[in-house]
């Protein structure tokens, strides 16, 4: 069994380490906590990418993959992640355990201090970020930035959040704005890289078969000289409870699909009330599942789609619904959605439903202690939120869910917007 | 059940055969919350014209994709709702020589397992259902027409081949998928769902001798031959043709560069070749080589590059694939780089560095279940033991991977294929 320990190492830095010997690698993640802001979103995102670039003894791709190399083939990514209304900037990196090296360890110690490297010694010019590797890391960012719109299913949700929330801090995208990109000099990176260090929250996380107390002292010295401020604290995400008015949006583009997306208002459920197992039974019951009434109606029964699924943001109280259609049986698919909604608002489940909804919920629930990667994501959402609510107990919290909950749950969602992905013609 | 022990990797692999010519593979996995099940057979979408009881037979493109989708109806409903009931994860995926089902879950493994080896062997197929699936499969054909990724590798692929059926679509096309019938589903069931043409793979903290126990209950004592097949004349050593382009609505021209190559032998030849072709990848154009430094300098490719081989029955190709806002560009320096690599080799340290972050890689892959059940899948229809790879990695030379880059990466060997944006821009 594995145990999951949260220290404080440092001024507004917190360790979450989770000690297991059952995989091949060690997960290792740094990341600076920043409110999610117009002004400063496409800075910040550009921030880890422009650290990736080399560091003062690293100071180009081709050094810094050679370490890496060297180190088993270890991986840094430069990672920016939304988590609530709070953006989320740092290091994943996944390395091989020590008890497989061919050579008998040290990997972790080498691959945290090269980590802790990259985020507090980079490779500079004139007290700045160098400019070259500015100016085509500017490049590559906008680059992500447009292609969102290549991956047509994903695209459709991101716009209907941006509609939805365009009033509030989670309607600005996760990498900033284009014009935003542009505008940003060696010297504003510079700026806004020291000002995240000083004063931002920093989420370490650690999972591996070392022990904590030896990965405190391995991630404090990689951390030393890490410059502390003040002013760590983490703003709470806004939750809008209910919908005003159902908005609709439409888009065309050069597609073969319409893609439809919903979203709805959670009534103001996150993962932070008591409510919340509730609305993920909920919505396991809607349209979370293959045994779900979107998976069964809209697409077995009426066979109008590969895919209709739902599912929540659990920190911003929203849920989404998305579904890939033909043009013309828009209206017909956002009928039977809306329908399948009503079902369950009025309690309309046969049990098999329900134990299927639970059953499948809670196991998804279970595994995630059995992969690196989850693990890590659920960490550092849950420390965003400030909660310490491990996946396990949200499981069995699900196990309690009463089907009246759920249909409450169900009556609490509102729907604010409609987003329709068409064609060019017709 | 023979017992295999890989000490360098700490794995283990149970092995059996049963007498209908099913072979069983078991990757104990003591810890772990989840059991999966791989199931799978020796038919894909590239099997299109087989011969049975002495007589060639030809069917439409996307059945094998199809059968996959309707295996799981049966005559009391449908399994994929069985299976989520238990609260497995159930799925099933077919590529280009495999159709695999599968399942994950945290209780009921041998009830599940159960079900899995039940349905996929058991034939149930409706006229009227097969009527309905139309509509399903039909847009998931539309969705993977506004796939760029999708699009530019089929259009690498018509660029290497002939006549090769691995060009064709998986899925087919709405036209081809209006041919098939419940008929036409029972024979390719009766030709591939066949003991001995599949295989069963498990990973989890189980028992093996329980899985062979249900297994020898679940399907029939006697099995047949695996039925021959039939993919054209042998191909020519050269692309077919070199450029493949169509325009889309995406953001940046994405692109995917192949080289063929000569298929490899069966058995351990196979993965030597795929052992081989990454190796060669890595040193021509991976993330540590020089070329990719200059490339991402250069802003001819960002993060979104990716490369890796990979062999069927008649062909096997080397390719890489991105954005690139000058895709001919990136083709014409990889030239440039083959042929240097060709006339002054791989630099020693180079090479020694590549080997050992393949190695560490290919350990760290063996966190997932999923790569452990489907390469040991893979491995057993092309006639070797995946966990066999650090020693057939170790025989592999410098020379080796210069020799492959000679043979392989020249101009008439090469097909690029490439999306470009729509009107010029989205």
């Amino acid at each position: 069994m594995s145990t999951v320990k949260r220290t404080q190492l440092l001024p507004g830095v917190f360790l979450t380490s989770v000690n297991t010997k059952k995989f091949k690698s060690s997960l290792l993640s740094m990341t600076l906590l920043a409110p999610l802001k117009e002004e400063t979103a496409a800075v910040n995102a550009l921030v880890p990418y422009l650290l990736r670039r080399g560091s003062e003894a690293h100071p180009d791709l081709q050094s810094l993959s050679a370490v890496l190399d060297q180190l088993y083939g270890g991986s840094i990514d430069p990672v920016v992640r939304k988590k609530g209304e709070i953006q989320c900037v740092g290091f994943l990196g996944s390395f091989l355990d020590d008890a497989y090296t061919l050579d008998g360890g040290g990997v972790l110690a080498q691959a945290a201090e090269l980590m802790g490297e990259l985020l507090l010694r980079p490779y500079t010019r004139d007290g700045a970020f160098c400019p070259d590797y500015t100016r085509q890391e500017k490049g590559n960012l906008i680059d992500r930035i447009r292609a969102e719109v290549n991956e047509k299913r994903q695209y459709a949700v991101n716009r209907v959040l941006e509609e939805m929330c365009q009033e509030e801090a989670y309607g600005v995208g996760r990498l900033g704005r284009e014009g935003d990109v542009e505008a940003i000099t060696p010297q504003s990176a510079w700026a806004r890289y020291r000002e995240l260090l000083a004063h931002s929250r920093l989420e370490l996380y650690y999972c591996g078969s070392a022990e904590t107390d030896e990965v405190c002292v391995i991630l404090q010295r990689a951390l030393s000289g890490l410059p502390r401020e003040g002013g760590y604290e983490v703003p709470a995400t806004v939750v809008v409870p209910a919908a005003r008015e159902v908005r609709r949006v439409e888009e065309a583009m050069d597609v073969a699909q319409g893609k439809l997306t919903m979203g709805f208002r959670t009534g103001g459920v996150t993962a932070a009330g008591p409510d919340y197992p509730a609305l993920v039974l909920c919505n396991a019951l809607f349209g979370g599942t293959t045994t779900s009434k979107l998976f069964l109606n809209v697409r077995e029964k009426l066979s109008l789609c590969y895919y209709a699924s739902s599912s929540l943001l659990r920190y911003k109280g929203v849920m989404v619904v998305s579904s890939g259609v033909e043009f013309s049986n828009v209206g017909r698919a956002q009928d039977e959605i809306e329908a399948q909604l009503e079902a369950c608002r009025r309690g309309e489940f046969e049990p098999w439903e329900v134990e299927g909804g639970r059953r499948y919920t809670v196991s998804s629930l279970q595994t995630t202690t059995d992969s690196q990667g989850r693990q890590e994501d659920w960490w550092l959402s849950q420390a965003v939120a400030g909660l310490t609510q491990s996946p396990r107990e949200l499981a069995e919290a699900l196990e309690k869910v009463t089907v009246e909950e759920a249909v409450a749950a169900a009556k609490g969602l509102s729907l604010d917007t409609v987003y329709f992905l068409k064609g060019m013609e017709g | 059940m023979e017992e295999k022990k890989y000490t360098r990797l700490g794995e283990r692999m149970f092995h059996q055969v049963l007498s209908n010519g099913l072979h069983i593979y078991v990757s104990p996995k003591p810890g772990f919350q989840k059991s999966y099940a791989f199931f799978a057979t020796n038919y894909g979408g590239m099997d299109m014209r087989f011969r049975m009881e002495g007589e060639w037979l030809d069917t439409p493109a996307g059945v094998a994709h199809f059968l996959e989708h309707k295996t799981f109806d049966t005559e009391d409903g449908n399994a994929l709702q069985d299976l989520a009931a238990n609260g497995a994860s159930p799925n099933a995926f077919t590529s280009t020589a495999l159709t695999g089902y599968y399942f994950e879950s945290t209780e009921k493994f041998e009830e599940n397992l159960r079900i899995l080896l039940s349905f996929v062997s058991v034939p149930y197929y409706t006229q009227e259902s097969v009527d309905k699936e139309q509509g399903i499969i039909g847009q998931e054909i539309r969705m993977g027409d506004d796939e760029p990724d999708t699009q530019v590798f089929y259009g690498m692929l018509e660029g290497l081949y002939a006549h090769n059926p691995i060009q064709v679509n998986i899925a087919g096309t709405v036209e081809s998928i209006a041919q098939i019938t419940a008929d036409t589903l029972n024979l390719c069931h009766k030709a591939f769902y066949d003991p001995g043409n599949m295989v069963l793979c498990v990973a989890g903290d189980v028992d093996p001798e329980e899985i062979v126990r249900i297994a020898r209950e679940i399907l029939p004592e006697e099995g047949h031959a695996p039925v021959e097949r039939d993919y054209g004349p042998a191909e020519e050593e050269r692309a077919a043709r070199q450029d493949w382009s169509k325009e889309m609505a995406v953001s940046t021209p994405i692109f995917q560069l192949g080289f063929k190559d000569v298929p490899p032998d069966r058995g351990e030849e196979w993965l030597r070749w795929e052992l081989l072709g990454d190796l060669a990848c890595e040193a021509l154009l991976g993330t540590s080589s020089p070329l990719y430094a200059r490339l991402y300098n250069e802003g001819l490719v960002n993060e979104a590059f990716s490369y890796g081989c990979e062999a069927y029955p008649g062909a096997a190709f080397l390719c890489a694939g991105g954005e690139s806002r000058d895709p001919d560009a990136v083709r014409k320096a990889v030239l440039a780089e083959g042929e240097r690599i060709g006339r002054e080799g791989v630099d020693e340290g180079l090479f020694q560095r590549l080997k050992r972050a393949a190695y560490g890689s290919l350990v760290r892959g063996l966190n997932s279940f999923e790569t452990i059940c489907v390469s040991q899948s893979v491995g057993h229809f092309h006639g070797y033991s995946y966990l066999s790879f650090p020693e057939v990695f170790e025989t592999i030379t410098k020379a080796d991977v210069e020799a492959c880059i000679r043979r392989v990466v020249t101009g008439e060997k090469s097909a690029l294929a490439v999306i470009r944006p729509k009107g010029g821009t989205v």
